[in-house]
């Protein structure tokens, strides 16, 4: 334990401003590898024990008894400074447990999509979701060893992914690598916040690209 | 309907009780905090010292107290003390109430046009 806080710094305890980045993807895509690389500390497991507050997505209208399941999620920390403190969670997987991730997802900075070039439809509902919401993303395509290396151009074209979203090549495991895929966000995430090539929204991507096949 | 009703007590022991009861006997039987958000990064710390024979507080919220004497996040203290994070929540409401801590909620999406902030951050993770 360190220093003794007396109570009269009471309401004067400057905390550091805490930032989330999700990072989703399919099952086995790397998301806790991912976590671990960046991550100043072991990843933790937190578990969010989900009652009535899912109700609408899982149907419990009319159970009268309280049904609770819970969800685990893996995530770490990276200290910025005096200031600023990042969290990066790692989106629990299942379909049925959105309702958390709009929890996860308000606030959040931006999120990392990752993809397994084996199985690159597993991607798609983390890509169809943070569109919907609107929530900055990046694909970081994760290569696996033994796996197909592909050109990010057909791993774009595979995704029907809007140009203007950045996909980047990965290696989960290494520190330098997720460190690269975090700065490729947080870029990202900036130009469409801060509005620097910001267009309005719903316009049309500017070429008339046709789609493939 | 009610808790109250009586049960054979052999549904409320072991396996058949579930992992699910414990949480809320903690929080005797709340599922929600009483004040604060207290989203998963909500930054949490202790403001008041307290000695391990604390009248009236839980060894759970004695153990938050001083795991949060270096500012932790609500995810943190859940993944810490082992409990659910919708526990951790209604205990941090309690301990808030009562001086024990202090906390920083995070600010909504709109706080996320904050240049400096990507500044920061970009900067941070470049120096990793």
């Amino acid at each position: 334990m360190d220093s003794v806080r007396s109570s009269r710094d009471a309401g004067r305890v400057k905390l550091p401003k805490a930032i989330k980045i999700l990072v989703a993807g399919g099952f086995g895509a790397g998301k806790t590898t991912l976590v671990g690389a960046v991550s100043e500390i072991e990843p933790l497991r937190t578990e969010e024990t989900l009652s009535d507050r899912g109700i609408g997505v899982d149907d419990l209208s009319g159970v009268e008894t309280k049904q609770t399941t819970t969800v685990a999620m893996d995530f770490g920390r990276i200290t910025i400074g005096d200031d600023y403190r990042l969290y990066l969670f790692g989106t629990p997987g299942q379909e049925r447990f959105w309702f958390l991730w709009d929890e996860l997802a308000l606030g959040a900075l931006g999120a990392v999509v990752l993809a397994d070039t084996r199985r690159l439809a597993d991607c798609f509902p983390s890509l169809d979701y943070f569109e919907r919401r609107e929530t900055p993303f990046i694909v970081a395509v994760n290569c696996f060893d033994g796996a197909r290396r592909y050109e990010l151009d057909e791993v774009r074209l595979g995704l029907t992914l809007h140009e203007d979203i950045p996909i980047v090549l990965c290696d989960a495991r290494q520190r330098e690598s997720g460190k690269e895929v975090l700065i490729t966000l947080v870029e990202h995430a900036m130009r469409m916040r801060l509005g620097t090539t910001s267009r309005p929204s719903g316009a049309e991507p500017p070429t008339g690209q046709t789609a493939a096949r | 309907m009610s808790i109250f009703d009586e049960q054979p007590e052999s549904q409320w022991v072991g396996d058949e009780a579930g992992p699910i009861v414990r949480p809320y006997v903690l929080t005797r039987g709340r599922t929600e905090p009483s004040r604060g958000r207290f989203d998963l990064i909500t930054l949490v710390v202790t403001i008041r010292q307290v000695s391990s024979r604390e009248p009236g507080l839980d060894p759970e919220c004695l153990a938050i107290v001083r795991l949060c004497l270096q500012a932790q996040s609500v995810a943190e203290i859940a993944a810490h003390t082992n409990l659910p994070a919708g526990t951790v929540r209604v205990l941090l409401s309690d301990l808030l109430d009562q001086g024990f801590i202090a906390m920083q909620e995070p600010h909504s999406e709109t706080d996320m046009h904050d240049e400096r902030l990507y500044r920061a951050v970009l900067d941070g993770l470049r120096a990793l």
